[in-house]
């Protein structure tokens, strides 16, 4: 039977990261000074499980090195040996040569073996110290002397073997009269067996095994293929294999040229002690394709199909003879079938909802690096790490998030003397967290540093065009400014932030997801980002409206309100544009008619609802003919069959089975060319 | 038709000894770790059990002697899924109860040749 | 309905064109419809199935041979019309017009893609060493969508080259030249 290992490669993988994981976590989460057994065991047993699975399925290269890794840790764990700063940072930089050799396997690449083998010469240089009184080679239970165990015999004669097993065998579940059956398959076999030690039936223990062989077996076979059929008994069985010559031809040995054992020559490379450091990004088209679901999860859905299986027969069966007085019933169904299909619904979505702790482990080992790199003190505190989030979400929202820990760890956190100076803890604190609210889950990322210099952010953006002096702005508004394109108040442009992306991608990303973020800091307490997104991307609560014959819908978080359109507050501003101002803003107009050529009922402005939207911090208001109803609607991609289109985010499917756009806000706005930072308060120049 | 419990915490070697294992006729149960397999012992019974040594909430070393309490599992084979590395000790093991050992890495033809040794 | 049911069963086609049926390796099986009084063909493998007209759901701004999106069972599917595609004169659906929704290999993967056309005709199984190219200037098709040019009972067929045909991103950046 030829079986394709290859179909198991996915889940290996996914299991070797977690593996990594773990690894990571346990290894960052160890006090060297009280080491916790579980923890160092947990490690252990994720680095053996990954050199069990590598060996099985062919990365011999990862076997390799997981071992050495292994066997360290087996020692650390038994106590043999003790672990250090230097250790962790050893094995640290372990788990990212193993998770870089782990990618490139992934993608079908040729692994990059370098790192891994200066490393695991660095890890053969610690082992070779040796133990005290320890013998490191475990000798092999069956291991008889190997010359003994190659013994072939050619000329005339048998093996004898004499089996005694204790009596106590057959409760290891190993049955003599298998052994029996192996040996037969080999050769020529006569079993005389011998029961003088068997007692009286009446004493007899039925648990027990008293009988003794005496085995003569005609084989062409050498000891050692007969000794390995009882190797599962050495220990519970007296054995002898003795080889009787009938022959008077004297016995010849022969070299088993397949001996290859002894012959395992450890090819020792330059030993050069530097670890050069090369973590190259692992591919990008590797993306993990399958998903881990828990078993309760999988049980809810059983059931919840196994309710809409009923209501189906329930209104199949009235659906066969249906006369007007059962009308109520089948309301009654509809409703049942309703609450089916959402509940359903619900549970599908939990299918691919994980906690964000799969997001929050990257942290510790980045937190702890940073904090060497930029010679602070930082603890980092992780709360929420059980909310559950959308996998795709969760994908998506790690570079942001990332880059928004790493700002706070730079411009944020101060250096020890100034935070003493400030009167501060010489530790500074970062507080990532996470928790639902409404349909949407929030991340906060705290810190107890500097907070914003708004004094600085506002020079800056005068500097640069984005407001003017004149312009009343608060703080927040103010603040909020870091978001736009080029916007970078550090000092000093440092290796860790400050070059590379910025955080108007941070809001650009988290934007394409549908969601918000947003900063308010109190200067010399800190600051906090708020990062809010929606639970998944599949499903969006939209409000239905129409312009001309055409149906939208917009996404119901992002409207503020609806409102009629009284001329008499509407401002003819330059470019054509109109603002109709209410109560302090001055609210853009943007006709859906116009950005999307279509013909509305009516283009008087009088005639129509303004829908007030909120989009990367920008009120606009939309003319839309009517105000349709409110439904949750499953997001259907548009480029899958076609391309991405301006102003639309994707489709979807109402219920009559007719396909709606779904409006990308954000999108509309630049498509509409309102070029405008924020809303600027009435009462300014604006007016 | 011979069931067989595989014990194991890793996925993608459940799955290799599973698909192996009914891909031979046999019909298999899995469990990630010793405590699950127990459990799962308790309520029925198995031709054959194949475990792994090192698992997290309850180790194979530990399943064996459990299992060995068992009425039920008193003479059942048990076979370890072991390697040669310090950290599986087939001595061990042995001592617990169990009747042998297969050696990772090893490939489904090993498997199977080695699991013909216990079972028909 | 008669195109629909011819095209249903390409077997019983292939019997009544036995005068053009050479059965060796090279020959290709073609759907071929009706645009203006020409007859067009193309890879039968391609077609997913052959619907009849419905109003689609239109997209803003792009290029108006793009009728808009339909649902096919869950999927969005753009709808083009191939006549305003080739610049022949727009006519009102009728009955018979129909929508052949075509799978494509492209650039980015298979997509799905309908295209409006008169009326579906037959099946021919062609053998593509007799097909021609295209002459260089065309009265009013555009000759880069043509793979080539075959007689068929004295007829001329235009078969298709649906990757270029339906390849958008190539058909965008062409519209804005």
């Amino acid at each position: 039977m030829s079986i394709d290992l290859s179909q198991f490669h996915q889940v290996f993988f996914e299991e070797c990261f977690e593996g990594l994981d773990v690894m990571e976590n346990g290894l960052l989460e160890l006090d060297l000074d009280d080491i916790d057994s579980e923890l160092i065991n947990s490690v252990f047993r994720a680095a053996h499980s990954i050199k069990g699975g590598s060996g099985t399925f062919g990365f011999s290269s990862v076997a390799d090195f997981t071992h050495v890794l292994e066997t360290l840790l087996d020692d650390i764990r038994s106590e043999k040996r003790t672990m250090d700063k230097q250790g962790v940072d050893l094995f640290l930089l372990s788990v990212d040569c193993l998770r870089q050799l782990l990618h490139q396997l992934h993608a079908k690449e040729e692994p990059d073996l370098d790192q891994a083998n200066q490393l695991k010469l660095k890890f053969e240089a610690i082992l070779a110290i040796g133990l005290d009184g320890e013998v490191a080679e475990v000798n092999d239970v069956t291991d008889v002397n190997k010359d003994d165990k190659l013994e072939v015999h050619d000329g005339i004669g048998y093996w004898e073997i004499i089996f005694k097993p204790h009596p106590e065998i057959v409760q290891t579940g190993n049955e003599p009269s298998r052994l029996l059956k192996q040996l037969a398959v080999m050769g020529e076999l006569d079993v005389e067996a011998n029961i003088e030690n068997l007692p009286d039936f009446t004493a007899l223990d039925p648990e027990l095994l008293f009988v003794k062989w005496t085995l003569k077996l005609r084989t062409k076979e050498n000891k050692g293929a007969i000794s390995e059929i009882f190797e599962w008994v050495v220990d519970d069985s007296d054995i002898t294999i003795t080889w009787i010559d009938e022959s008077v031809i004297q016995e010849t040995i022969t070299e088993n040229p397949k001996d290859t054992a002894d012959n395992i020559t450890s090819i020792k490379e330059n030993s050069e002690n530097k670890v050069t450091k090369k973590v190259s990004k692992p591919k990008a088209s590797v993306e993990s394709q399958s998903i881990r679901v828990a078993t309760d999860k999988v049980d809810s859905l059983i059931n919840m199909v196994g309710e809409l299986v009923i209501t189906q027969s329930m209104l199949g069966q009235l659906g066969k003879d249906f006369s007007m007085e059962r009308v109520h019933r089948l309301q009654e169904g509809l409703i049942q079938l309703e609450h089916n299909t959402r509940e359903l619904q619900e549970s599908v979505m939990r299918i691919r909802m994980l906690p964000i702790s799969f997001s929050f482990n990257r942290f510790p080992r980045l937190v702890r690096d940073l904090s060497h790199t930029l010679n602070k003190k930082i603890d980092l505190k992780l709360s929420g790490e059980n909310t559950e989030l959308d996998k795709t979400v969760m994908e998506k929202i790690g570079d942001p998030m990332v880059h928004m820990v790493r700002n706070s760890l730079d411009h944020g956190i101060e250096t020890p003397d100034v935070r003493k100076a400030a009167g501060k803890n010489e530790t500074g604190t970062l507080t990532l967290s996470a928790y639902h609210q409404g349909g949407n889950i929030i991340i906060e990322i705290n810190d107890d540093g500097a907070g914003l210099n708004t004094q600085k952010i506002k020079e800056k953006a005068i500097e640069k065009g984005l407001i003017k002096e004149s312009d009343n702005l608060d703080d927040d508004k103010i603040n909020d400014l870091i978001f736009q394109p080029g916007f970078s108040t550090a000092d000093v442009i440092s290796d860790v932030s400050g070059r590379g992306v910025g955080m108007d991608v941070v809001r650009r990303n988290i934007t394409e997801l549908s969601g918000t973020v947003e900063v308010k800091s109190v200067p010399g307490e800190g600051s906090t980002f708020k990062i809010r997104l929606p639970l998944t991307l599949a499903i969006l609560d939209g409000q239905l409206v129409r312009v001309g014959k055409e149906i939208y819908i917009l996404p119901l978080v992002s409207i503020v309100e609806s409102i009629l359109v009284d001329e008499e507050f509407v401002n003819n501003v330059g470019g054509g544009f109109e603002v109709l101002r209410l109560r302090e803003e001055y609210i853009p107009i943007i006709k859906l008619y116009d950005v999307f050529g279509v013909e509305p009922d009516s283009r008087k402005l009088t005639d129509g609802l303004l829908v007030v939207v909120e989009g990367e911090n920008k009120k606009v208001g939309f003319i839309v003919d009517e105000l349709m109803e409110q439904q949750q609607v499953v997001i259907k991609s548009l480029e899958a069959n076609f391309q991405k289109v301006d102003g639309v985010s994707g489709a979807t499917i109402l219920g009559d089975g007719t396909v709606a756009m779904i409006l990308d806000v954000p999108g509309l706005i630049q498509l509409s060319g309102i070029q405008l930072i924020s809303n600027l308060k009435a009462g300014n120049n604006a007016a | 038709m011979s069931s067989i419990l595989a014990v194991d915490d890793s996925a993608s070697m459940r799955q290799m000894v599973s698909f192996t294992l009914k891909g031979a006729g046999f019909d298999v149960t899995e469990a990630n770790d010793g405590q699950q397999a127990l459990d799962i012992a308790k309520t029925r019974s198995f031709d054959l059990v194949l475990s792994d040594v090192n698992m997290p909430v309850m180790d194979g070393i530990t399943l064996v002697k459990n299992l060995r309490n068992l009425g039920d599992y008193k003479f059942t084979p048990i076979l370890m899924l072991t390697t040669e590395s310090a950290g599986d000790k087939k001595g061990e093991g042995k001592a617990a109860g169990a009747t042998g050992w297969i050696v990772k890495p090893f490939n489904p033809d090993q498997l199977l040749k080695t699991i013909k040794r216990v079972l028909d | 309905m008669s195109a629909l049911e011819k095209s249903t069963d390409p077997t019983d086609t292939l019997d009544s064109n036995d005068g053009q049926i050479e059965n060796n390796d090279d020959t290709q099986q073609y759907l071929t419809f009706l645009m203006d009084g020409e007859e067009y063909g193309v890879d039968i493998l391609s077609v997913q199935e052959i619907r009849s007209w419905e109003q689609a759901t239109s997209i803003p701004n792009v290029p108006d041979y793009v009728k808009g999106v339909i649902n096919l069972r869950g999927t969005i599917v753009p709808i083009i019309d191939l006549r305003t595609r080739f610049g022949i004169v727009q006519e009102e659906y009728s009955r018979i017009t129909v929508v052949i929704v075509l799978k494509i290999k492209t650039s980015k993967g298979e997509r799905i893609t309908g295209i409006v056309v008169d009326a579906v005709s037959d099946v021919y199984s062609l053998a593509t060493e007799n097909m021609r190219s295209p002459p260089d200037v065309s009265s009013h098709v555009n000759t880069d969508f043509i793979k080539g040019l075959i007689n068929v009972k004295e007829k001329m067929v235009i078969l298709l080259d649906l990757d270029k045909l339906l390849d958008i991103e190539k058909i965008q950046t062409k519209i804005e030249e």
